[in-house]
């Protein structure tokens, strides 16, 4: 395949869908007169860019599982990590405003009587170094934990499972006071980003934008990847471990690479969800959220990448609605959704869509011709 | 003892009724309060002390409380409940005329503390000795020596004894003008004793002593260290074996599911949690219709947490994991998706917050030995544990179920070849496996929240002894349970609960990079994949 195939069908669509998104959302919030249908209100520009966030770390996990069979229940670890990297920049951005009005030291070191700012936080006053540990600090992290993994060929659920120790001893890890991370009640009032404010309306549209950016960027490059020469290694993989490596491919540095790129893509997602939601504590790293995301990819088809966003976004959306208007349901919803995904559905909403297409194709294209009125022209 | 009591107390009595009939030395002190005078009231006070009258503690706690009033040359005694005695008959008195308070300075309050410890270290209650020793043990008053060795002379009690003996050592110690060789034998007496109070008084010896002692109280007390570090050890280990059981009760089940089918079963903490609610069901019946059983309700619950958990088991497994064999990582979805569901349908019935699950009168209290503390609870757990450990290994080695299972466990395809009905005992193998995590939550709910949120807490810990131990061994499960217990309990005083826990979460990771089949394997010659 050349890199034409990344610019196929699909990815046009995807493109000029997000492409509108990008556009219409800061303009119906921004141009539009409040109160005319049209309004977009502040509230759902944030809420809007959280999904996006969700899709960016749902295409994340799609690259590793759709595509190289990876199960990882641990990858909103990535997420929040990403997240605690940008939240750190954030953090050192409020200065002396905060509630002690310390010159360095954040609100809660001065309320844990610590002097001196830890040796970790050097250096996340300045943006390129924050933005470089949103990339290297799960990635590296992803890196580690990959090499040893994949080295010995801890496969399947296994892996899976020690994916989840991983998340959850950072979880207990970030909880613990001491860490120098903000405890349990992690890092939260911003104040702004780049000498903007955090809390007006435009530094929402943009902060929106971005991420919707992000996401195509990553599309693209996800794209690109599972395109090439690389991704067709990685589908070998998914399909038959054992026999791809015994054709002579180093199957654990393709998985590791991909890995430690998935990683990365998770922690840009992390850095762009903890402005726009405005806080970020440990219950990210719980497992429970880590096992929710690798539903959206399947709910929206795994192995597709547009499946993963649909996914994303469906389910949160649905996330959104049920626990407003039916909060006692939607554990049973979400439930629900697991066992009527994976038993019913294992291709997810694009693959039956696809297959219905299909079929309908195959129907209407063979209504014209008198012969295929006996029925045989309906494929099973 | 209950025969030796009632002599006992048989033998107080009499020497109460002898001391009241015909005028003793309480009876001869009493006149002297009516002066009210302090040198009266303090020669009263001792002589009351030592008549070793049936009455003289009432009296001496009524002066210290100023409830010893005077009226018209008489002594009169108002109780805490505001009744008036007459002190020398103990009849209800209706006295007319001003009452008013015996005074007490200083010096008279000095004597009836004094009083009250060798009254109290008197007592006919072991119980009441015992605390008076303590209490003299740590007020080191050098004035309750006499009663001490007073007391110490007539005790018949081991334990009280004991104590006494302690606290005649610690203020034999602590008083400046003892012999040397006095002193020695406290310290030997005290190193005997060997708890922390004991450790404190010997390292804290005063600064003017001679060497001799300060070496022989250095000694003691490093005797002392070692031997309450032993005691903490097996404490240590003690706490261990205990969370050790709890975490192969709660992963044996998983064991089963696992080890037969591959599958793993995320909704397995449910099942526990359907054990415990179980378990709160069978107590909120018996309390409303037999409360004399309630003592024997885990009992009754245990077969029902069994029997209810079994058979949700078997329905998952017939409703949902069957479609998805050979696809573990859809299962695992699936199962997730039925976790959530239990867990909210036991929210929406029961409730979200903690349940009363009560403990029966003979799972209470703790077994004391020498430095040991054993609750009763945590007793029964591991010794439930390793009961339901050594069914499980019985069954699976000696029935047709178990040797099916072992069969499937081991090859699938030749198993059906010789006739077994997989597809069956896939399913009783689910329903066992879920069963025995029903039991597992009968015996948690005694130690843990009975809340929708009970079975979380355990799915990763069991996961972890499971994927350590290796699958379809259970031997392989008791070893990964014990292993992870004891290390956690280990750790846990150097690095704190947390810490702990995060530590042993990364040797398990770094362990699968060596193992990735855990410690016990199966060996077997199929290529995966």
């Amino acid at each position: 395949m050349t890199t034409q195939s990344v610019l196929d069908k699909q990815s046009i669509v995807v493109l000029s869908l997000l492409a509108a998104v990008a556009v219409l959302v800061p303009v119906l919030n921004g141009l539009a007169v409040p109160g005319s249908a049209l309004h977009l209100s502040d509230h759902l520009v944030p809420l809007l860019g959280k999904y996006i966030c969700f899709a960016l770390l749902a295409l994340s996990v799609d690259l590793i599982w759709g595509y190289c069979g990876i199960l990882s229940l641990g990858h909103g670890a990535f997420f929040a990590l990403g997240g605690y990297a940008m939240g750190m920049y954030l953090m050192r951005q409020i200065g002396p405003r905060g509630v002690y009005a310390h010159p360095v030291l954040p609100d809660f070191m001065v309320f844990l009587n610590w002097k001196d700012l830890p040796w970790f936080w050097y250096g996340f006053d300045v943006f390129p170094f924050a933005m470089l540990m949103v990339l290297l600090v799960p990635g590296i992290l992803a890196f580690i934990f990959g090499w040893l993994a994949f080295r010995s060929r801890v496969t399947g659920v296994y892996l899976s499972i020690i994916t989840q120790a991983m998340t959850y001893a950072l979880m207990l890890a970030f909880f613990r006071n001491n860490m120098g991370f903000g405890g349990n009640n992690g890092l939260t009032d911003f104040k702004d980003i780049l000498g903007f404010p955090l809390q007006s309306a435009s530094t929402r549209r943009v902060l929106f934008v971005l991420s919707v950016a992000a996401l195509g960027a990553g599309y693209l490059l996800c794209r690109w990847l599972v395109g090439s020469k690389f991704g067709k290694v990685l589908v070998a993989v998914r399909d038959a471990e054992s026999r791809t490596r015994f054709l002579g491919y180093r199957v654990e540095h393709y998985k590791l690479a991909v890995f430690t790129i998935s990683a990365m893509l998770a922690g840009v997602a992390g850095a762009l969800y903890v402005p726009q939601v405005g806080i970020i504590n440990p219950s990210e790293f719980a497992p429970a959220n880590s096992i929710e995301l690798v539903i959206w990819v399947a709910v929206g088809g795994r192995g597709t990448l547009a499946g993963a966003i649909l996914g994303a976004l469906v389910v949160n959306a649905g996330k959104t609605w049920f626990t407003g208007a039916l909060p006692e349901f939607w554990l049973f919803a979400l439930g629900g959704l697991f066992i009527f995904v994976t038993l019913f559905t294992p291709r997810g909403i694009l693959g039956a869509g696809q297959g219905l297409w299909e079929r309908a194709k195959q129907m209407l294209g063979s209504k014209p011709s008198r012969s295929s009125f006996s029925g045989g022209g309906v494929v099973p | 003892m209950p025969s030796l009591r009632i002599v006992l107390q048989v033998f107080v009595l009499l020497i109460g009724m002898t001391a009241s009939t015909k005028a003793g030395p309480y009876e001869e002190a009493l006149p002297k309060f009516a002066a009210d005078s302090y040198a009266d009231t303090e020669t009263a006070l001792s002589a009351i002390a030592n008549s070793g009258h049936a009455r003289a503690l009432t009296v001496v706690e009524a002066l210290r409380d100023g409830r010893l009033l005077l009226g018209a040359g008489q002594v009169y005694l108002k109780e805490v409940s505001g009744t008036l005695i007459d002190v020398a008959t103990g009849q209800a008195a209706n006295p007319t005329g001003n009452l008013k308070p015996i005074r007490v300075n200083n010096r008279v309050r000095r004597a009836t503390e004094a009083a009250l410890g060798s009254l109290t270290l008197l007592s006919a209650d072991p119980a009441t000795r015992l605390n008076a020793a303590r209490a003299v043990f740590r007020s080191r008053d050098v004035a309750a020596l006499s009663a001490l060795e007073r007391a110490i002379a007539q005790e018949s009690d081991v334990h009280v004894r004991d104590a006494l003996e302690g606290a005649r050592a610690a203020i034999i110690l602590s008083k400046p003008d003892a012999l040397i060789s006095d002193k020695k034998a406290a310290i030997e007496i005290l190193e005997a004793r060997g708890d922390q109070q004991a450790l404190a008084l010997l390292t804290t010896l005063p600064s003017d002593a001679p060497p001799e002692l300060v070496k022989a109280a250095g000694d003691a007390a490093e005797g002392i260290q070692t031997r309450l570090a032993f005691w903490n050890a097996l404490q240590n280990v003690w706490y261990g074996i205990s969370l050790g059981s709890v975490l192969l009760l709660a992963a044996i089940g998983l064991a089963i599911t696992f080890g037969t089918m591959g599958v793993i079963n995320m909704a397995h903490g449910e099942m526990v949690m359907i054990g415990a609610y179980t378990t709160f069901v069978v107590q909120e019946t018996i309390r409303g219709y037999a409360p004399g059983l309630f003592d024997a309700s885990l009992f009754i619950a245990l077969p029902l947490a069994f029997l209810a958990a079994g058979t949700v088991g078997i329905m998952i497994e017939r409703g949902v994991i069957r479609f998805l064999y050979g696809r573990p990582l859809e299962t695992l979805l699936a199962t997730w998706g039925l976790s959530l569901i239990l867990q909210q349908g036991v929210r929406t019935i029961f409730g979200p917050t903690n349940r009363e699950v009560g403990t029966p009168a003979w799972m209470s209290g703790a077994l004391e030995v020498s430095g040991l503390s054993l609750t009763y609870n945590r007793i029964a757990i591991v010794i439930f544990a390793f009961s339901v450990f050594a069914v499980l290994l019985l069954v699976m080695r000696y029935t047709s179920l178990g040797l099916y299972v072992r069969a499937v466990t081991q090859n699938r395809r030749m198993a059906a070849s010789m006739g077994i009905r997989t597809n069956r005992i896939d399913a009783l193998a689910f329903g066992l496996g879920s069963g025995v995590a029903g039991i597992a939550g009968v015996a948690l709910s005694q130690i843990d929240n009975v809340s929708p949120n009970l079975g979380q807490g355990y799915i990763i810990d069991s996961f972890m002894v499971v994927v350590f131990g290796g699958v379809g061994n259970l031997w392989g499960t008791l070893v990964g349970a014990m292993t992870l217990g004891a290390a956690n309990k280990m750790l846990e005083p150097y690095a704190g609960a947390v810490l702990g826990k995060i530590v042993i979460l990364i040797a398990i990771i770094l362990f699968i990079q060596r193992r990735p089949r855990g410690l016990f394997a199966l060996k077997g010659r199929a290529v995966e994949a």
